[in-house]
């Protein structure tokens, strides 16, 4: 029974790793109906700037403070450049564009700060702790606070202020947020700044996780079936999603993989998120889209 | 030539025929002159991938293009189509290459119909995370079970031996003429399956599937069709490439990033075009190696291999983006304007 339960916890603490790459998602998805598949890129992107200016011997709150910057002026020229001219077209035809979008970060981002594995160092042991006969790890501990901290400050931001006001505005009908004056492309410009801000802290804490490395972008396809069991447009939903997804990968893993070969934490997720899109097709809190001829 | 037939009985025909000089030219060209005076490394290297991912970009134009569901697990049938082939191959040799492969495309269309099964229910984005998971779960599978690949050591599958009716077919020109022939007659069907009937309800469900359902078009059905002649073809494709292309391939021959080159493919050459499969394929094969010739040419080795790959990536995502941005059609479209322009050169309209 503890070993069921400590699969269980770790697997819930995984999970919200999990969710904090799909937070990034949602926002952008909410706010303009792009569904971003360069987030990892960004993801990839933010960590890696950050452990370069770390290792030219860049204080670390300096260092966040540059690469936060940095992700600000990377979305400023996204909209500028990419979203603006695409504005009106289909989500397919964006879509894509983040597909290619993804390509140029990730380029740039080895190209300009190397391909090689860096070790990322935040300063938290990896200390398995004992709460009661259950052993947790440290790490895990500290990043589910993260993401508790983090969805805080966007529900706050989201619902206490006027930025927020408008970004819901624009996400609930775009044409009505237009008519009252609202600049749309300030709207991306801000949500994208702040997926990028929330992308450096899922960096940081997948970075210093399994180092910091190329393979970091392909996260993106680790949140994608939290999106699906969560909906595309709800934070909560992402949080959710994540915790489900991090506990039956833990324990399918543990309880189905040897049954059938082992090694399937690759598409177990996906398997999940089918079954959730069966019953409901637009996640759990998800919106209905209706239709009209 | 006069378009108005209003005295006769007989069926009006307002499309004026011609005959289709460029095509024969270009036929007469791939079966003439190309196995005469290509050389090894034309063949092997350009020819042979080119038509390969033309009939790829083909089988998810037919799914993505022409009935608007969304895939990025085109390489998942792909794998499915190599790894039947080879089954058929090795334990049913009896049944020869030709049948082999069509069993291949059979059955990855088998398995492309499971997939799409929850197309009845979901769209979007919502399905394309769908066809990820066919990805991911089809490519555990031809490494998890050895079965597939015959119990080797290294996970990969080779073809016994490529012939029909006796000839050898293991030599470039064997093979390119066995792609081209298997390429050329799956466009031939593909286009006049896009012209009949099938073809417009496919495209009234890519364009809207709300209102196609209105107008009485068997919607689910007809995007399981869609799910099934697109794996089909991407199943063929895929066993061309594992034996008339790579020789041997394991399920690393057709991950995730095999997924992304086809749609490539399609976005750049045109969705919901016939020929822009062809012009996409030659252009994401091209690219790659003009570019590291360039590189060549411009820095003499003086940038090493990896930031060449890194500037090869940006390049890519630039012109998906300027493509987008500028000729959502595709190089199709373009290059159908500037036939346009020079039909009427100097003047304009």
């Amino acid at each position: 029974m503890n070993f069921f339960l400590e699969t269980l916890l770790g697997g819930l603490l995984a999970g919200t790793m999990y969710s904090l790459v799909a937070i990034g998602f949602v926002l952008i998805y909410k706010a303009s109906g792009v569904f971003n598949f360069a987030q990892g890129a960004m993801l990839l992107f933010a960590a890696l700037t950050f452990v370069s200016l770390h290792e030219q011997g860049v204080p670390f709150a300096v260092a966040l403070l540059l690469t936060v910057l940095v992700m600000i002026v990377g979305a400023l020229l996204i909209e500028r450049l990419v979203l603006r001219p695409l504005v009106n077209r289909s989500q397919i035809t964006l879509f894509m564009a983040t597909l290619g979008l993804s390509f140029i970060i990730e380029g740039l981002a080895q190209g300009l700060m190397g391909s090689q594995v860096r070790a990322l160092d935040l300063g938290i042991d990896d200390v398995p702790l004992f709460l009661g006969p259950l052993m947790l790890s440290q790490f895990d501990l500290i990043a589910a606070a993260t993401a508790i901290v983090l969805v805080t400050v966007l529900a706050l931001l989201f619902n206490k202020t006027r930025i927020g006001v408008s970004l819901r505005a624009v996400a609930d009908d775009t044409t009505a947020a237009l008519s009252i004056g609202i600049n749309l492309n300030r709207i991306w410009q801000i949500v994208w700044a702040v997926a990028g801000v929330v992308g450096l802290v899922a960096g940081l804490l997948w970075g210093a996780r399994q180092g910091v490395q190329f393979s970091l972008s392909l996260v993106v396809l680790k949140a994608l079936p939290v999106l699906i069991i969560g909906g595309f447009t709800s934070i909560g939903g992402a949080i959710v999603g994540g915790l489900i997804v991090g506990a039956a990968e833990n324990l399918a893993e543990v309880y189905i993989g040897p049954l059938i070969g082992g090694g399937i934490t690759p598409w177990f997720a996906y398997a999940l998120a089918l079954a959730f899109l069966y019953i409901r097709p637009a996640g759990l809190f998800g919106e209905r889209a209706i239709e009209r001829v | 030539m006069s378009l108005t037939l209003l005295h006769s009985s007989a069926p009006v025909l307002l499309v004026r025929r011609r005959l289709p000089w460029g095509l024969i030219g270009l036929l007469l060209l791939a079966f003439g002159a190309v196995p005469l005076l290509g050389n090894d490394y034309w063949l092997n290297a350009i020819l042979i991938p080119f038509l390969v991912l033309s009939l790829a970009g083909l089988g998810l134009n037919l799914l993505t293009g022409y009935t608007g569901q969304t895939s990025v697990g085109a390489a998942g049938f792909m794998a499915v189509g190599a790894f039947a082939t080879y089954g058929f191959l090795l334990r049913l040799p009896e049944l020869g290459l030709p049948l082999a492969l069509l069993g291949g495309g059979l059955i990855s269309a088998v398995v492309g119909v499971l997939f799409g099964l929850p197309s009845s229910r979901i769209k979007g984005f919502y399905l394309m995370v769908t066809t990820l998971a066919a990805q991911f779960f089809l490519e555990w599978l031809f490494v998890k079970f050895p079965w597939f690949y015959n119990y080797g050591s290294s996970g990969t599958i080779s073809a016994p031996g490529l012939s029909l009716f006796g000839h050898d077919l293991n030599t470039p020109v064997g093979r390119y003429l066995l792609t081209l022939v298997t390429v050329l007659l799956l466009t031939w069907v593909a286009r006049n399956l896009v012209n009949s009937q099938i073809g417009r309800n496919w495209m009234a469900i890519r364009d809207m599937d709300t209102a196609a359902a209105v107008i009485g078009i068997g919607v689910v059905s007809y995007k399981r069709l869609a799910f099934a002649v697109s794996s089909f073809y991407l199943g063929i494709a895929g066993a061309l490439w594992a034996f008339a292309y790579l020789g041997t391939a394991s399920a690393g021959s057709f991950d995730i990033n095999r997924s992304f080159q086809i749609l490539f493919i399609i976005i750049i050459g045109g969705m919901g075009s016939i020929a822009g499969n062809f012009v996409g394929a030659a252009f994401i094969s091209l690219l790659p190696i003009f570019l590291s010739h360039a590189g060549q040419a411009l820095f003499g080795g003086a940038v090493d291999a990896g930031q060449l790959q890194n500037l090869q990536k940006i390049i890519f995502g630039v012109l998906i983006i300027v493509f987008l941005i500028k000729e959502p059609e595709g190089l199709i479209r373009l290059l159908g304007n500037v036939r346009q322009r020079l039909a009427h050169w100097p003047l304009r309209f």
